[in-house]
């Protein structure tokens, strides 16, 4: 075998390559993380001194602004709604970005073009190349380094007048009273339900006023909490969804301008808060639907005296156990299902095996046609779980007939085996569990198992070459 | 009184169309009773005609889950009285689903 050792040689270079890259990001974090401490005042919030949550020096209270000020945000100073004394106001406000993803780069991004004082940047993740198509503070070269490193790195080019706090982790209910009583106003630009519900209430208690962002597929929301004797989210959504009910951006999608435009909105009542001018979307909530290009403007609830934080009797009054409370962890990162057992499974490597020796089975692909079109194994046979879950016929019929096909060069397997893979391995779970229930009589003996860790196992696995998504 | 068939239309938002095959706008008639129809009405008659697989996605008891907010012509149904709102007509009933990503 010629191609053995050409593939030994290429997965070293690989190895070598790839610990170069290592080494060349840690150095461009410490680069990062250098400029960082050059630029803040007391030389304590530099990157690996955010300590969460360092005690922050108040902003320097300024009577004028300085020449070179004026001439920076001119173009907004000459409006009679922000003017000078407007201005002085941003400069004297900070504010806290929880997560630097879609929403957080946009805002984070126009509140430092604005001149504000201080920007607190909050992410416990690193930047992937998934990101890039939405979360244009990063750049391909940051690939691995933390979001609120790279963050605060491309906005001091933008703007070095604004003193920047990146925190490198996730907000926690240990930390995050400290942290938020630290700042003027808070932005919630996260992507998982326990961190709104904390984010939330850390604002309830410490009194502060909360911008809240989202977004997803093609569609973004936007309400003002806990503003002026308004509603908090917890009036809204006394309760946690059903954690399965919620869908991530990987599972979802999501157009990258979408959370472009509600970080920008967000951006906006920020401003327009910390100036003076007030928000419009106290007890409003801003709905964006952008396949119809439309806007509009709900009207809320009022603040709830039985809400269980900001209300008459509160029963929260300090920060919970947020996991918990919403049956779900704290990050977007995709929910492991564990719905079969270990003997109802098999792995990439064992289903390679199969493949090398040539066991007849049939490969069932259970994602939804939009993923198939992505990428896909030649000789799977798809057929999406909703049509499955739906026990639609004409599909049903498709299936048996090609298990028959395969099964007719078989001398007669006593169970002829079904292999299930989606792109995780979550989905073909639940449709290994609907093969089981199907009528023994129609499909004769069948075995199926599902495939651990779906098509990105296969991809970072067995075929480096197959695409991940 | 008995309340004639009446055509309503009602959308979902924010995720939860995709529960009734992606249709965002919904036009149904819905039969003649001898009381005006509420939203608890409302809720029962989708779950029966509309929703056919996992119910639990969209309703819990006889409510809607949490996470879903009712909007009855462009204001939260709480400001509206809930379940026992009578549904006039040209009403504009709006369910959505809050997003919660970034």
């Amino acid at each position: 075998m010629a191609g053995g050792a050409e593939a030994v040689r290429l997965g070293a270079e690989i190895e070598r390559r790839e610990r170069e890259l290592r080494g060349l990001r840690e150095r461009l974090a410490e680069v990062l993380a250098g400029e960082s401490g050059a630029d803040s005042e007391e030389g304590s919030a530099g990157v690996s001194a955010a300590a969460f949550p360092a005690e922050l020096p108040p902003l320097p209270a300024q009577a004028s602004l300085s020449a070179a000020a004026i001439l920076r945000y001119s173009r907004q100073l000459v409006l009679p709604e922000l003017g000078v004394r407007g201005q002085l106001r941003l400069a004297r406000c900070s504010v806290l970005v929880v997560g630097c993803g879609g929403l957080g780069c946009p805002l984070a991004q126009y509140l430092a073009a604005a001149g504000i004082g201080r920007l607190g940047l909050v992410d416990h993740d690193v930047v992937e190349t998934s990101n890039l198509h939405r979360q244009v503070l990063h750049g391909e070269a940051r690939r691995g380094l933390p979001k609120a490193v790279s963050a605060a790195a491309t906005l001091r080019l933008l703007n070095s007048t604004v003193h920047y706090v990146p925190y490198c982790g996730a907000l926690s209910p240990s930390t995050a009273l400290e942290l938020v009583r630290q700042y003027d106003v808070v932005a919630d630009c996260s992507d998982n339900v326990p961190t709104r519900y904390l984010v939330n209430d850390a604002c309830v208690l410490a009194g502060k006023p909360l911008v809240s962002g989202s977004a997803l597929r093609l569609e973004g929301q936007l309400v003002v909490y806990n503003y002026q004797g308004g509603p908090c989210y917890r009036c809204l959504f006394p309760k946690p969804p059903p954690p399965e009910t919620v869908t991530n951006c990987a599972d979802g999608g999501v157009l990258g301008v979408v959370p472009g435009i509600m970080g920008c909105i967000q951006a906006l009542e920020v401003l327009k808060i910390a100036s003076g001018m007030g928000s419009s979307f106290n007890q409003f909530m801003l709905m964006f639907d952008a396949r119809e290009g439309k806007f509009r403007n709900i009207k809320l609830r009022p603040k709830k005296a039985d809400c269980a934080v900001c209300g008459d009797n509160p029963s929260v009054t300090r920060l919970q156990d947020y996991e918990a409370f919403c049956g779900s962890s704290a990050t977007d990162k995709c929910r492991t299902l564990h719905l079969l057992s270990s003997k109802d499974r098999i792995s990439v490597e064992e289903y390679k095996k199969l493949l090398d020796e040539q066991v007849p089975h049939v490969l069932l692909d259970v994602r939804p046609q939009v993923e198939v079109d992505i990428c896909r194994l030649a000789h799977a046979v798809h057929i999406p779980l909703s049509k499955l879950e739906e026990k639609s016929e004409e599909y049903l019929e498709y299936l048996k007939k090609r298990i028959c096909e395969e099964k007719q060069r078989t001398n007669g397997q006593t169970s002829f085996p079904v292999y299930v893979v989606c792109k995780l391995g979550n989905d073909s779970q639940k449709a290994v569990r609907i093969i089981q229930e199907l009528p023994v009589k129609a499909y004769g003996p069948v075995l199926a198992k599902d495939i651990k860790g779906g098509l990105m196992a296969w991809a970072s696995k067995i075929d480096p070459t197959f695409p991940q998504y | 009184v008995t309340s004639s068939p009446s055509v309503r239309s009602f959308c979902f938002r924010g995720g939860a169309e995709l529960l009734f095959d992606g249709v965002k706008k919904h036009q149904v008639t819905l039969p003649s009773q001898p009381e005006p129809w509420d939203i608890r009405n409302l809720l029962k008659w989708i779950k029966t005609n509309l929703l056919k697989e996992r119910p639990e996605l969209f309703m819990q008891g006889e409510s809607v889950r949490p996470g879903i907010l009712v909007l009855i012509n462009d204001a939260d149904w709480e400001l509206m009285g809930e379940l026992d709102y009578k549904l006039q007509d040209q009403d504009n009933v709006l369910f959505i689903s809050t997003l919660h990503g970034g």
